[in-house]
């Protein structure tokens, strides 16, 4: 029998990178939270690689901080290392990434949740949902507790009937051998969610006594300080290197031969991989021609000796990894503290879900993270906020927050997975935006933070400092329309030493701040560049003027995109008694469902045609609605 | 709501000698008076029709002489500004008048969109609304597969190649944003981009070129001349060049394949095919087989079977008829002044309902009645070719200057030295635009090429 537990307006499954983003958004808007774990001890660990950010998914991390989540806020208080990625390449492309301190991340991130108000954390295992009529309306634990609740967000990443596979080795395990959730997959099933199986590995983890380092070459962190957060500060200066080195004939010669005894190619497995992340018996089999492949050596932490692996992802069975590991030149005496595998685990169907990520099926239910079939702790923290934003909002009476493709890289995701779908784990990647000019890691607070304000997850502070930032970037573009800079013979020395071509005429700053050679920073002199300026402003002028014409090119583009989006498509409206749209296509909309004209064109399977009719049907105003 | 301006034929091929190009939005009526030598079409008074010329902007030169309706807001079929542009030239000219519209920032219709937003403004009545669906549904269905069917084998494989090639080079300037430390690949230099996107875009210009001359784009009807060896084929395709004006002569390379001549005969435009064959008096059936053959003539819109007056009705004849049944064709009785060995009665037996022409093409006797037939045998609708074929042909056409215009932006993007990242949004833009020329948008052909183009990982 049940006890009554508690009643909450939204409880969050899960404490990983998904999970706390959306019990701390959720709390912070003022909806009363709990989140529960099946290890306080673990709540937003990494059980895979030791970093966070990288193209695109550093973009989402700022997008995250800028919209009052955490995420970038931990990892610059507890890494060992950062980097600005892509630094000789356009600015839409930069972005940042962290060597994170595994277990400091984790009591950092503890931290903070326990001292939320209105943020309950407790441990327990949740076994299943309850519905009624329909609706969800709380779960229950192992034992026994009934949380009562208004919405419920389940983020239980790859522990939904999780297998780690290790060559013949199965057994059923979450990650890093904690206990997988069982009984709520079984449940979810029985709801009615579709539920789909995918995989993904990790390498081993090696002592960093027995690693020779002298044979591998350093990977130092940025001197230049930098943060994800738009509000960090204080900044780490002792950086911790991490190492490179390869694989060599040798050590493909043992995946070769050991091949048959991977569970991947034993045929054990049945989920679905990711091709962005193979394993290294992938990597050797389906790029055989390669006489070598990168390996990074990752420290996992300050105040840990372990070191992982990147690049030797595995399900080989243990024996052989470690001949496997001492074949690469610096590792020839390392001793593996923990072995690669591969883990198998539950996924929902994403298009299940609508862009609020609320579950169709069972109102009041939402995902994110993970079990929405995406890889990376970016990703998972991404739907996590939005999760917990939406859930708050429709307890709160408030608008849903839905986030379209112009504006943010999450909002890419976000329609990629509930409109498309995905048949592997999905990771972000710079080519999935249309508009990444518009999507910088520079920006992010721009395109962010006034919405983060308007929910109560920005602090008046830092929303006072943000609007000053802007004013001082547009007061100083105008300035700069204004400075006329003539062809003196002092401007053109003054070019000429930078390597610059000369100028022939007077021209605005603002014209001659165009030209691809010259910078912000260079001109500075000539442009009488106020130098109380704060870099970021003056960062900020540099691009917009630099690029002005390929941004505002996007923006065209975007405007002719958004009255697609702005055409709303009712929720509960009859496909069926629409006569003209092509079977197929009828088939994909009812599944989807999409909100928008926009959205519907994005369903592979529907062609402008069908979009044609659906406008013409929906503008004549007699549209059929489904019963109920 | 819409608020650009569309335009498109609006009378289907064969529906007597006046074509129209429709125009239909709020610039209509200044986009025409751009082009149009006349009467300053921005005051006249509305539902007047007016005479004048339609000026190619670029040459400067007379396109087609025209009268040109103008409708005002909202008494229209549209509700919106309409302007109806009537052609005298047959499709040709039609077409360029079309054409020189588009390059003054109309944007070509969809199929039904004139029915569409005469709809959308209310002035279909609303119980036609399924009506309305249907024919979007057939005309947009019609258009895909008249697309699809005129899209040459070799021009559909050109294009795919130089997608691919973009693709591989977009992959490319991809792997190294999103895997920055991945060694393996050497960084895309602005050379090594320079180069690709000189090469495809060179060969983009070649086909617009080609198009302008109206070789490959510009759709006539697939016409193949068939018959015995020494039966007057090749005097057939000098008659039908001499008497009309041969539109295309020269061959470039590139399309040799693709059209050898192209002769407009009572406005119907003609695609001589396959002409290198009958000029070398090679029986086409002879050469590659009934079977084969029959291949070949069924891509063909009309056939012109040539039978010998003077001879009797071979063995090979039989197959011939044989090879064309159920196609369109048209039997010429050739050299009729000699004297006559063919069994007349057989003939018309074989070609039952099809029509036969007598002719002497020496004496240029009959050429007219041929004519006739092949006019008739079009504009009757025997032939299955609609207004359709050549909207997708501009349509071609406008996609490919698209996509010419992206290549120059790349290039200039190169030029001033910005990163290859931002260069990168044209090239993936001209990817995207000779991808809807094939039909082929699928976004996802980028991500699949990546991870197999390269070995990507952690």
């Amino acid at each position: 029998m049940t006890y009554d537990a508690g009643h909450y307006d939204v409880v969050v499954v899960g404490a990983g990178h998904a999970g706390v983003e959306a019990g701390l958004a959720a709390a912070k808007m003022g909806a009363k939270t709990l989140m529960l774990t099946l290890n306080l001890d673990m709540i937003a660990f990494m059980p895979c690689n030791p970093s966070i950010g990288g193209p695109a998914k550093g973009i989402v991390v700022r997008e995250i901080d800028a919209l009052g989540g955490v995420m970038g806020k931990v990892i610059d208080k507890t890494h060992i290392q950062m980097r600005l990625l892509n630094t000789g390449k356009g600015p839409a492309v930069q972005a940042l990434r962290a060597q994170a301190d595994k277990p400091m991340y984790i009591k950092e991130m503890k931290n903070i949740v326990e001292n939320e108000k209105n943020l309950t954390l407790r441990q327990g295992m949740v076994d299943r949902l309850v519905v009624e009529d329909g609706v969800c309306k709380g779960v229950v634990t192992e034992t026994n507790a009934f949380y009562r609740a208004e919405t419920v967000i389940i983020t239980t990443g790859t522990f939904m009937r999780g297998k780690v596979l290790m060559g013949d080795l199965e057994y059923e395990s979450g990650p890093n051998n904690q206990r997988p959730t069982i009984k709520l997959s079984e449940n979810l099933e029985e709801l009615g969610l579709e539920i789909t199986r995918f995989k993904t590995g990790t390498p081993p983890r090696v002592n960093s006594h027995t690693i020779d380092y002298s044979k591998t070459e350093i990977q130092p962190g940025d001197e230049t300080p930098r943060s994800f957060s738009y509000e960090t500060t204080e900044y780490i200066t002792d950086q911790i290197p991490c190492w490179l080195t390869y694989t060599n004939e040798f050590t493909h010669e043992i995946i070769n031969e050991n091949l048959s005894l991977s569970a991947m190619y034993s045929g054990m497995k049945r989920g679905t991989g990711p091709r962005y992340c193979p394993s290294i018996e992938d990597k050797i089999v389906r790029f055989n021609d390669k006489p070598r492949h990168q390996i990074f050596l990752e420290p996992e932490g300050r105040d840990t000796e372990e070191v992982y692996v990147q690049g030797l992802s595995t399900s080989l069975p243990e024996s052989v990894q470690h001949g496997m590991v001492r074949s690469v030149e610096g590792l020839e005496h390392a001793e593996i503290m923990r072995a690669g595998y591969a883990i198998e685990y539950d996924a929902i169907v994403p298009t299940q879900l609508w862009p609020t990520l609320e579950t169709k099926k069972i109102p009041g239910l939402f995902t994110a993270g993970q079990i929405n079939g995406t890889s990376g702790y970016e990703e998972a923290a991404a739907q996590g906020i939005m999760a917990g934003i939406n859930a708050a909002a429709k307890v709160l009476g408030k608008d849903p927050v839905i986030l379209d493709r112009s504006q943010a890289y999450i909002g890419v995701l976000i329609d990629d997975l509930v409109t498309k779908g995905t048949n592997e784990p999905y990771r972000l990647l710079t080519s999935r935006a249309e508009y990444r000019l518009l999507l910088r890691h520079d920006n992010a607070d721009f395109r962010m933070t006034e919405l983060g304000y308007e929910l109560g997850l920005i602090t008046e502070e830092r929303y006072a400092a943000f609007k000053e930032k802007y004013r001082l970037v547009e007061e100083e573009k105008k300035r700069l329309q204004k400075l006329i800079i003539k062809p003196t013979e002092e401007v053109n020395a003054f070019l000429e030493t930078a390597g610059a071509s000369k100028m022939k005429e007077a021209v605005k700053a603002y014209d001659l701040l165009k030209r691809p050679e010259l910078s912000y920073d260079l001109l500075a002199p000539i442009i009488h560049a106020d130098p109380s300026l704060p870099h970021d402003v003056t960062e900020q002028v540099g691009i917009q003027i630099k690029y002005e014409g390929y941004i505002k090119k996007a923006n065209d583009q975007v405007a002719r995109m958004l009255k697609m989006e702005e055409k709303k498509i009712p929720e509960d409206i009859d496909y069926d008694a629409i006569s003209g749209i092509a079977t197929e296509a009828k088939e994909k909309l009812k599944k989807v469902r999409p909100l928008s004209v926009g959205q519907a064109s994005r369903i592979s399977g529907v062609n402008p045609a069908d979009i044609s009719i659906l406008v013409v049907y929906m503008e004549q105003g007699n549209i059929a609605r489904l019963a109920n | 709501m819409e608020t650009d301006t569309i335009t498109a034929i609006s009378t289907p091929i064969g529906e007597g000698a006046i074509a129209i190009v429709r125009l239909s939005g709020p610039k209509a009526i200044s986009i025409t008076a751009n082009v149009f030598k006349g009467k300053n079409l921005g005051d006249v008074a509305s539902h007047t029709i007016h005479y004048g010329k339609i000026i190619d902007p670029e040459t400067k030169e007379v396109a087609e002489e025209v009268m040109v309706s103008v409708m005002r807001a909202p008494k229209t079929f549209t509700r919106e500004d309409v302007v109806e542009i009537n052609c005298h030239g047959g499709m040709v000219a039609v077409n360029r008048v079309l054409e020189i519209i588009l390059s003054q920032g109309a944007r070509l219709a969809e199929p039904g969109e004139f029915t569409k937003r005469a709809f959308l403004h209310g002035r279909i009545d609303l119980s036609q609304a399924e009506a309305v669906m249907d024919l979007i549904r057939a005309k947009t269905d019609k258009a895909m597969s008249v697309a699809l069917k005129q899209m040459d084998g070799r021009l559909s494989a050109l294009i795919r190649r130089l997608r691919q090639d973009l693709l591989e080079t977009v992959a490319h300037v991809e792997v190294n944003i999103d895997y920055p430390e991945y060694d393996d690949v050497e960084e895309m230099s602005h050379d090594m981009m320079r180069t690709k996107s000189k090469e495809v875009y060179k060969e983009v210009v070649e086909l617009l070129q080609v198009a302008k001359q109206g070789k490959i784009l510009r759709e006539g009807l697939a016409t193949a001349i068939i018959g015995r060896p020494n039966v007057g084929k090749s005097s057939l395709m000098n008659t039908l060049v001499q008497e009309n004006k041969a539109i295309v002569t020269e061959v470039p390379g590139t399309t040799r394949d693709i059209i050898e001549e192209y002769v407009s005969v009572r406005g119907v435009p003609l695609r001589l095919v396959d002409t290198a064959g009958i000029r070398e008096t090679e029986d086409i059936v002879e050469k590659i087989g009934v079977e084969r053959s029959r291949q070949v003539l069924k891509e063909s819109d009309l056939i012109l079977f040539v039978l010998n007056y003077n001879d009797v009705l071979s063995e090979e004849d039989e197959k011939l008829f044989k090879a064309i049944e159920g196609l369109d064709y048209i039997v010429i009785i050739n050299k009729t002044d000699l004297e006559q060995k063919l069994d007349l009665d057989r003939v018309y037996e074989l070609a039952a309902e099809k029509p036969i022409v007598i002719t002497s093409l020496v004496k240029e006797e009959g050429v007219n009645e041929l004519e006739e037939a092949i006019a008739k045998t079009f504009f009757a609708g025997d032939i299955d070719t609609g207004d359709l074929t050549y909207v997708s042909n501009v349509r071609h056409i406008q996609l490919l200057k698209q996509a010419k215009q992206a290549l120059e932006d790349a290039m200039e993007g190169l030029e001033l030295g910005l990163p290859l990242d931002v260069v990168q949004i044209d090239v993936t833009r001209t990817w995207e635009l000779l991808g809807e020329i094939i039909g082929d948008t699928a976004s996802d052909s980028l991500i699949d090429q990546l991870f197999s183009q390269f070995c990507l990982g952690k």
